[in-house]
């Protein structure tokens, strides 16, 4: 039976991994991380889970450690954000294309510099092109939720890829929620041990990581990219499975009153709850507002995306990184969704936001604001962004 | 081993292109790399095996009359042979010639 607690979300998350039965943490704290693996620690220092703990000396390290012990059979799980993802990033893009079922928390942090130790998603748009697949959580429920789903994606022998679970630092990982944290023959019976379909073993010598000549780099990158976007239905069928033996349904893409939306706000993480409190707001004043929300950023659920956003005619799409790409493109989520639109040949009114940066609050007036900005632009007016809450 | 020097379909890749047959590496043919092959003079020849001893790439055996001989398989056409004999009996000849 699932139990009723009230904790923060980081010690609930690590509470979750354990919950899988992992074998190997291998971690080095970083804010807003840090009580993630902190409490996984005393975890297995306090004898409450079997598991190996490496307090390695840096992120590099971390996921190396993680590669090897995913590769020898070990359901493996670290966490990490900010600077300390790019330094393991390296080792990141090689987890991906060794196909090893890694399992990994980014409390989502900016990047230097300045430094900043606060909220936004420079990590994880940093992250979209190493091959993981990325879950994002909007409340510690979900964070909870996705530990097991996350572990049981990565395993599934039709996908067999690294999972990360973004949550973001501090307006989620650091803030106390109630939770209905499962017991562990619940998750047993969801999420069975990890047999892996090759591993190091000395009496069947395997490598992994071998050099790939030019007459096989192609083809591995080809059977990756393909990996990657067969994963999109396995995810789905493990969320309905999840939703089946827990009733907490997920879905890639969520929506919020955004059925009958002329204006659509499309985002991802803890601030899709204060856009509801905004579209509530507007929608006492008659204005029709909807919300979409990325669950899965990698792989991309561009179908998904798309069936949820068509209807509008104005659409506020946001990014929580700074993409210095000089000026006459959009940032990462605006670029992308444009793609979908311009491949279904779908032109409604768009605005790429910059909001949240380094733990810049993001206000239900600040949604107001880019919801107004976008009905009053005439065509052509909006450029490829707009910084949003920026002192002139 | 098409499977692993990979002339093969992406479909048919281990995971992760792992290589699951130790040893194979010595399928791969990295003779069509060479610009160059070394050409040994047996006249010069003092059967030393310098040229054994310094081949990174193991393409230097013994024959029944004790020279040693390349196999042009592997050989990368690098030169240390022909520079570390002592008697100059190596020669770069281009290939092609």
């Amino acid at each position: 039976m699932s139990k009723h607690v009230g904790m923060e979300v980081s010690i609930a998350a690590a509470e979750a991994v354990g919950l899988c039965d992992v074998d190997v943490v291998a971690a080095y704290p970083i804010t807003p991380q840090t009580h993630i693996v902190e409490h996984l620690s005393e975890m297995v220092a306090d004898g409450h889970l079997d598991a190996e703990f490496v307090p390695v000396e840096s992120e590099h390290s971390a996921m190396s450690c993680c590669i090897g012990s995913s590769a020898a059979g070990a359901r493996t799980f670290t966490s990490t954000c900010s600077q300390g993802y790019a330094l393991m990033s390296e080792l990141c893009y090689i987890a991906a294309s060794l196909r090893l079922p890694i399992v990994m928390a980014v409390a989502n942090r900016a990047l230097s510099a300045p430094i900043s130790i606060w909220n936004d998603h420079a990590d994880l748009m940093y992250a979209r092109d190493t091959g993981w697949i990325q879950l994002i959580g909007e409340f510690g429920q979900e964070v909870v939720d996705l530990m097991p789903i996350a572990f049981r994606i990565a395993e599934d022998k039709r996908v067999l890829l690294p999972v990360q679970v973004n949550l973001d630092g501090f307006t989620l990982s650091h803030v106390i929620e109630p939770f209905l944290m499962p017991d562990k023959d619940e998750v047993k019976k969801f999420l069975p041990p990890f047999k892996p379909q090759l591993r190091l073993d000395p009496a069947n010598p395997v490598t992994f990581g071998p050099v790939g000549m030019p007459d096989v780099y192609t083809e591995a990158r080809k059977a990756q990219d393909e990996a990657l976007k067969n994963s999109k239905p396995v995810i789905q069928e493990i969320f309905d499975e999840w939703g089946k033996q827990f009733g907490r349904k997920y879905k890639l893409i969520e929506t919020y009153k955004s059925e009958d939306a002329d204006t659509i706000i499309v985002t991802m993480g803890s601030i899709a709850q204060t856009a509801m409190t905004a579209i509530d707001h507007l929608r006492s004043q008659g204005k029709k507002v909807g919300l979409v929300r990325f669950r899965v950023f990698r792989p991309f659920p561009a179908k998904e995306l798309f069936d949820a956003i068509k209807g509008a005619k104005n659409l506020v799409l946001l990014d929580r990184v700074s993409a210095f790409a000089g000026g006459e493109i959009s940032a990462p989520v605006a670029l992308e969704i444009k793609s979908v639109l311009y491949d279904r040949k779908h032109y409604p009114k768009v605005g790429n936001f910059l909001v949240g940066l380094g733990g810049r609050d993001v206000t239900v007036q600040n949604f107001e604001e880019m919801v107004e900005r976008i009905a009053a632009a005439k065509d052509g007016e909006l450029g490829a962004y707009e910084f949003i809450n920026v002192r002139e | 081993m098409a499977k692993e020097t990979g002339i093969i379909s992406w479909k048919e890749l281990n995971l992760g292109i792992a290589i699951t047959t130790p040893g194979n590496a010595a399928e791969l043919k990295t003779g069509d790399w060479a610009a160059q092959r070394p050409v040994t003079d047996r006249e010069k020849c003092t059967k030393c095996g310098q040229c054994y001893i310094f081949c990174p790439d193991m393409v230097y055996s013994k024959d029944a009359e004790g020279y040693y001989v390349q196999n042009y398989y592997h050989c990368k056409g690098c030169g240390i042979c022909a520079k570390e004999c002592p008697v100059d009996a190596i020669t770069m000849v281009q290939e092609g010639d």
